[in-house]
């Protein structure tokens, strides 16, 4: 479905991602880890169209991402959560979600998308009304994975949707992001906390300062010596 | 929580609130000005302030819309204003022998605004394209450039058509011909056909424009774009076009604001619309409260009448001026003030119901 090749990207002189290739299957859940400043959020953008690689390919089923402007690629079927809990923190949960099929004309398919997104989320049901910029930071992401939803992607791509949330939190964001899948969302997932990523991927790579230094299962990372090492704490 | 329930739609949603207070607002004063201008109450200075107020208040509706709601910082407001004075007297100038006042009045307008609202897009391509306050410098310079162009400008019409010079005047016309634009001296010799029923329909399209665009889609993804721009693009909204849109309505009211100001005064500066009217703008705007059309409207009106009104207090003059800017700051932008007004609002609606 998704299939990167040698993408590199650079920020000015530096490059933050050397050239990296990888593949993202329909109906999977593929994960990206590695520590901070690898290079996770830079790739998810280059993906999305926020940011213009400096060399590389992205195809999207049969099209070519990298020349298209990130506001059709949304409409292409590809949505991003992006890093940080970025919701609209002036507008309420439902216009936070309005929002989110922004690209869409279809009334009464939103209104059917956005209560499949409140049965995903029924603490965001109870709080349509409310700024999104007073929910916890719990609800927030949650607001914010509801509101990629809405665009009705067939491929998601989340980025660390676990960071600073409780262990608990953490668990039902996991077991939501599962369910998903199961809808029938192929998914992209960038995480640190990767014994979770690693326990729900069906694939997974390993990136360390803009190159792919390991990839293969989910389970084979999990019980690789080196990934126990560097990324589950021993 | 009953009575509530039963309101209309269109009283118990905010933002339908906000505009019947609004257009309710408008209406009312215009009523009781005509009624007062009508039986012979209203002071000559008061009568004379009508149009520049309504003027002020459209170019600040205008400024809110892009500063409130889009987030960009606007420093050359005044400008957009003088493209649009300029050309209207101009277009008004060239017609005046040919067209009635009224329908003279609003080609001028429609002139000056789309002017204008060209200019303003011509910026607005390449700088919304940067993160970060660009849109502030390069209207700030903006203002600089249309400043000096029109002092230099030479426009003059006779039967032999136009003639046009730059810097040095040396546009000679036949006799019955007339200057249109004269250099530092500006406009002279218009014909006043600005009256304040222009004003207010003017002010009412604004009204109607800018909360029309406010609650649209388009509205909402303009906001989403100042709240956060990663997110807006990540549910697919093209920023620069959607903040082109309000910048673009925001110069558009500027200029047709700016005609309607150029053709009621028979001679108009190029010094009249400088950096110190923008920034007068953004106090109105700032003042009135980011996003606050009513707000915008009261601060505007207050703070236009107020110098003029205190001319016979003379010394303290500008210290009331400071203490009213204080004050409207505090009931506008200050939650414990609001609270206090709202609560003593709850009050007496509610002790009126218990009788
Ligand atoms: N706007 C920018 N300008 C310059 N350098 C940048 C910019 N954004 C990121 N970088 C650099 O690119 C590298 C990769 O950053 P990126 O944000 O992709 O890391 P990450 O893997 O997402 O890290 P984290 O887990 O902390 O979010 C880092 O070295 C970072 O300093
Ligand atoms: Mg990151």
């Amino acid at each position: 479905m998704l299939k990167i090749t040698d993408l590199k990207v650079s920020y000015g002189m530096i490059e933050a991602i050397k050239g990296i290739s990888f593949e993202v299957g329909d109906g999977e859940i593929v994960t990206l880890i590695g520590a901070n400043g690898a290079g996770k959020t830079t790739t998810m953008h280059a993906i999305s169209g926020l940011l213009k690689p400096a060399g590389g390919g992205i195809m999207l089923g049969d099209t070519e991402l990298t020349k298209i402007p990130s506001h059709r690629i949304v409409s292409m079927g590809l949505a991003q959560v992006p890093e940080g809990r970025r919701v609209f923190a002036l507008q309420t949960v439902e216009e936070n979600l309005t929002l989110g099929a922004y690209t869409r004309k279809d009334k009464a398919g939103i209104a059917g998308s956005m209560e499949k997104v409140f049965e995903l989320f029924p603490r965001l049901k109870e709080r349509r009304k409310q700024m999104a910029g007073t929910l916890s930071g719990g609800e927030q992401q949650m607001l914010a994975m509801g509101r990629a939803l809405m665009a009705e992607p067939s491929i998601l791509l989340l980025d660390e949707p676990s960071m600073g949330l409780s262990p608990l939190l953490v668990s039902e964001i996991f077991h939501i992001i599962v369910e998903i899948n199961k809808n029938g969302t192929t998914i992209l997932l960038v995480e640190q906390n990767a014994k979770r990523a690693l326990a729900i991927a069906d694939r997974a790579y390993v990136l360390e300062t803009g190159l792919i230094t390991l990839s293969g299962t989910g389970e084979e990372l999990a019980n690789d010596e080196r990934v126990k090492k560097a990324y589950l704490g021993g | 929580m009953s009575d509530k329930k039963k309101l209309p739609a269109f009283l118990s949603d905010k933002k339908y609130r906000g505009r019947l207070t609004s257009f309710s607002m408008v209406l009312i004063m215009y009523i009781v000005i005509e009624i007062l201008m009508n039986t012979g109450n209203l002071s000559s200075l008061f009568t004379s302030l009508l149009v520049p107020v309504c003027c002020y208040i459209v170019a600040a509706i205008g400024l809110n819309l892009n500063v409130g709601i889009s987030g960009e910082l606007n420093l050359g407001q005044a400008c957009f204003m003088s493209v649009g004075a300029f050309s209207a007297v101009c277009v008004s100038g060239s017609l005046a022998s040919s067209v009635p006042d009224v329908p003279r009045l609003v080609i001028s307008m429609i002139v000056g605004a789309i002017l204008a609202a060209v200019f303003g897009i011509l910026i607005g391509i390449p700088v919304l394209k940067l993160e970060g306050d660009y849109l502030a410098i390069v209207t700030l310079a903006f203002g600089q450039i249309v400043k000096s162009l029109i002092t230099n400008m030479y426009l003059g019409i006779d039967e032999a058509g136009y003639h046009f010079s730059f810097v040095d005047n040396n546009v000679e016309l036949i006799p019955g011909g007339k200057m249109l634009l004269n250099g530092p001296m500006g406009a002279t010799g218009t014909q006043r056909i600005s009256t304040f029923t222009a004003g207010v329909v003017l002010v009412v399209v604004a009204l109607i424009i800018v909360y029309n665009l406010m609650f649209s889609r388009s509205g909402r993804a303009i906001m989403a774009a100042r709240d956060n721009r990663i997110a807006a693009e990540s549910v697919g909204i093209e920023i620069v076009r959607i903040k082109l849109l309000a910048f673009g309505i925001s110069s558009c009211l500027a200029g047709a604001a700016g005609a309607l100001y150029g053709l009621n005064y028979s001679t108009l500066i190029p010094a009249k619309f400088d950096f110190n009217t923008s920034i007068l703008l953004l106090v109105y705007v700032v003042l009135g409260g980011l996003g606050n059309m009513n707000g915008t409207m009261i601060a505007t009106i207050i703070l236009v009448l107020l110098p003029e009104l205190l001319r016979s207090m003379q010394d303290y003059r500008m210290l009331i001026y400071a203490i009213v800017l204080i004050l409207i700051m505090l009931l506008t932008n200050n939650e414990m003030v609001k609270t206090w007004i709202q609560k003593a609002y709850l009050r007496l609606s509610t002790d009126r119901k218990g009788r």
